[in-house]
């Protein structure tokens, strides 16, 4: 039986949003948030955690809600979410290479410095640490800053603000300044872009401590998550990936806001826990096809908060299913599926009948030859392959 | 050997002209003008010719310039002010090195003898919403900011009534009421930091609608020679004028990084040129001089208020203490070091106040007592404090204590009770 989460909307700040327990069916609905009257009111308080399940092959669609909703790109769904956000909030505002006058080399930004200026929508000369920092500054003075990457490997050089000033100052400053910034951008491995544009910065940000993770999925998460980034009082890095941007979904036409720290069920299961995120989740998603049809049953959950891990979502599967495989896009050394798995073993040991799988990405730089880039990340194949290993 | 020695003017001695190797040549005493941007941005004649009653040169009793001009540069309140702002800094610091050296604090402690001249020329001109950004050479400018001295000092012993909660240290020293927004280790980061605050300025005046009749918050930015061969400090240049951001770039050129003199690790070490060639102005001052500092201090600071944009001011100075205190400071010469020494800040303008007639030696007496009586209860006070309890280990990781996650149970890893007690696993 799947479990479901209760979903509070949780009113007082010092009350923080609950996940509890209930056996209800499979599907968890959709609460959706209503739009705080005033900017800044609800800040961080009013979140409705809605998780999509679907029992089926395709990848997930938006749950019931009360009108037909509307479809769009991934990457339209971000930019939803953002615009709603500047409108609602004054004190949000986007940094970036090419974010303004050119609409964002990803056009998440399309459209944003026409109608909120070129202060609100700031193109920035390419000086990634130096812009990000700034946004460090700005989010002590007030501001609410969306940092973009316009790869996140770029971000890289803005390795120095990101450990030491988003994820540390909060904590050097003894809780006087806080750092509501938002990082975001494209990463992954893509189509044939070479090494250096095809990273996975989700291993290397993961160790620096007072930073949130979110990686989003599909054009509902995209929204939810970024909304949901923008209105936390946290550093939170939002991992979007570069093959993604295009995908089609549909998402409510009421506002919702999702749960930066949960995780999200993609396909209820019996026979084993498969953990992914980003693009992942689609291979993932194709094995399952083949799986289903060999008698396989599948659970499959995307994690989406890269840190901190939803351990009570994950807790849950395991100890229905047993089995776990972690289908990663991070190279075997020291990626998210490295913490992740030691995570469980420190967990949930005891409900384990076998060891943990991983399948990750080969600890290659990413070649530009289509054949062997695709040999480094994972493939249906093998994820077929784990899970019926997994479960013999 | 000499270190180079500047005057109260700016030079405008070409690079070739230099000989070569560390030393560079005498400069010119007469005043020059400001370095300036080459396309014909309006620059304003440069205040420093009309002339100043204080002279660099004050051993030299240079009485002639002081009888040039009718008045004293500042008032007697003023005076007063600076001369107290100073001395705090300067008995601070000492207390800090003695009780680094009784056990009372630890790690890397700088501190900023010699060079107080900069953090009260500039400090003591800004207002409350003003931001100072520094460096780990920070406590100085938090005094001068406003911070009590019982809060920094208690913060470098570490205790939980430090100014960030015993979190932070030495060299993160912040003040939210005061504005001071770190404190950083690595030199470099805090001017990007400086730049978003003074882009939060602009930000508000102009999106948000939030005016002040003063004119725009003016943030300062303070780092050392050091960091003016880092990436950051180009980066921020270019941004604060592309923008015309509402901030001060202040250069303490003490001369030396930790071991590496200034001028064998810069192609030019003439700084404030570097200015001109972002388009803002470059000024290069007396930093050893109080009343030279804040003249040009507040001209830089009005230019930003009014929304003209960012000024490069060089203020040459000099640390009398090693770099931090495990520093054996066993590289710069005596010479240099007493070349310096003979131009304190403190015994300079101490004469000054004293041949202008501003107050009385046992004023500056009491003044002195009062300093002292406030840095021994700031040392009682950190003494007396009580070190942070386990239950403070993880309260200020995250703004919002959600970000820990939800644990297996279901329920926030924060609401564990054992989470506040910090003894909970994250």
């Amino acid at each position: 039986m799947a479990a479901a989460s209760s979903l509070h909307a949780a009113a007082p700040a010092a009350t923080p949003c609950r996940a509890g327990i209930t056996s209800t069916p499979v599907a968890r609905s959709v609460r959706v948030a209503t739009a705080a009257a005033r900017p800044g009111a609800g800040r961080g308080r009013l979140v409705a955690r809605a998780a999509v399940a679907a029992k089926g092959d395709a990848p997930s669609c938006a749950a019931a809600s009360n009108s037909d909703g509307h479809e769009l790109l991934l990457f339209e769904a971000l930019r939803e979410g953002l615009i709603e956000e500047m409108k609602s909030d004054p004190t949000v505002c986007v940094f970036g290479e090419d974010v303004g006058h050119y609409g964002g080399s990803y056009k998440v930004t399309k459209g944003l410095a026409e109608m909120f200026g070129d202060l609100r929508v700031l193109d920035t000369p390419i000086a990634e640490n130096s812009f990000t920092g700034m946004g460090v500054g700005a989010a002590m003075k007030g501001l609410r800053p969306v940092v973009e990457g316009m790869n996140m490997g770029f971000l890289l050089l803005a390795y120095n603000q990101i450990s030491n000033n988003c994820g540390m100052l909060h904590y050097t400053s003894g809780g006087q300044f806080k750092i509501p910034l938002v990082i975001r951008g494209p990463g992954g491995v893509g189509r044939q872009l070479g090494a250096e544009h095809s990273q996975r910065l989700e291993s290397y940000f993961q160790s620096i401590p007072g930073l949130q993770m979110v990686a989003c999925s599909t054009a509902y998460n995209a929204k939810g998550l970024m909304k949901a980034a923008i209105r936390s009082e946290n550093p939170v890095v939002l991992f979007e990936h570069v093959l993604l941007y295009n995908l089609k979904g549909k998402i409510p036409d009421e506002e919702y806001v999702l749960c930066l720290e949960e995780a999200e069920m993609v396909r209820p299961g019996e026979h084993v826990t498969i953990l992914t995120y980003s693009r992942m989740r689609y291979h993932v998603m194709q094995a399952a096809k083949t799986l289903v049809n060999e008698g396989y049953d599948p659970e499959v959950i995307d994690i989406r908060s890269l840190k901190p891990f939803d351990l009570h979502t994950i807790g849950n599967s395991i100890k229905k299913t047993h089995r776990v495989l972690i289908v990663e896009e991070c190279m075997r050394t020291g990626g998210i599926g490295a913490s992740l798995r030691s995570a469980i073993i420190d967990n949930f040991w005891d409900y384990l009948d076998a060891p943990i799988m991983c399948l990750s990405s080969q600890d290659v730089p990413t070649p530009y030859a289509g054949t062997l880039e695709d040999a480094t990340v994972v493939q249906p194949a093998q994820i077929v392959a784990a899970v019926e290993q997994l479960c013999q | 050997m000499a270190a180079p020695s500047f005057t109260a003017a700016k030079f405008l001695a070409p690079v070739a002209a230099r000989s070569g190797g560390e030393r560079a040549p005498p400069l010119p005493a007469t005043g020059a003008g400001f370095a300036r941007p080459r396309r014909g941005a309006q620059q304003q004649q440069t205040r420093l010719r009309t002339a100043l009653a204080v002279s660099s040169d004050v051993l030299a009793g240079n009485k002639a310039a002081q009888a040039a001009s009718g008045q004293p540069a500042v008032t007697r309140e003023e005076a007063l002010e600076l001369y107290e702002d100073m001395v705090l800094g300067r008995v601070f610091e000492d207390m800090c090195a003695q009780m680094y050296y009784r056990g009372k604090m630890f790690g890397f402690v700088h501190l900023y003898n010699g060079q107080e001249a900069v953090s009260t020329g500039f400090i003591k001109l800004l207002n409350q919403a003003d931001c100072v950004v520094s460096t780990y050479r920070d406590h100085v400018h938090a005094l001068s900011k406003g911070v009590p001295a019982r809060s920094v000092m208690a913060e470098l012993f570490g205790k939980a009534t430090g100014c960030c909660r015993g979190q932070g240290g030495s060299m993160h020293m912040f003040s939210a009421p005061h504005n001071l927004l770190g404190g950083f280790a690595f030199i470099g980061e805090g001017i990007p930091v400086a730049t978003g605050a003074a882009f939060a300025a602009k930000y508000r005046h102009e999106v948000l609608k939030q005016s002040s009749p003063d004119g725009l918050d003016v943030t300062l930015a303070f780092f050392g020679d050091g960091t003016c061969n880092n990436g950051q400090f180009f980066e921020c240049l270019n941004m604060a004028q592309l923008w015309r951001l509402p901030i001060v770039f202040v250069v303490e050129n003490n001369l030396w990084a930790i071991g590496m003199s200034h001028i064998r690790a810069t192609s030019d070490p003439e700084i404030y040129k570097k200015g001109p060639a972002f388009g803002m102005p470059g000024v290069h001052v007396d930093g050893m001089d109080v009343l030279k500092v804040r003249e040009v201090a507040k001209e830089a600071i009005e230019r930003a208020r009014r929304g003209e944009g960012p000024t490069l001011v060089e203020c040459e100075t000099y640390r009398f203490r090693g770099h931090s205190l495990a520093d054996p400071d066993e590289l710069r010469k005596p010479d240099e070091k007493s070349h310096y020494a003979a131009r304190d800040p403190i015994t300079a303008l101490k004469k000054y106040i004293i041949e202008q007639n501003l107050a009385t030696e046992p004023e500056l007496k009491s003044i002195e007592k009062k300093i002292d009586d406030v840095v021994e209860e700031a040392v009682e006070f950190a003494d007396a404090s009580p070190h942070p309890p386990r239950s403070q280990l993880l309260e200020n990781v995250f703004a919002d204590p959600k970000g820990f996650g939800i644990g297996p149970d279901g329920k926030y890893r924060c609401e564990d009770p054992k989470f506040t007690q910090g003894t909970a696993q994250v």
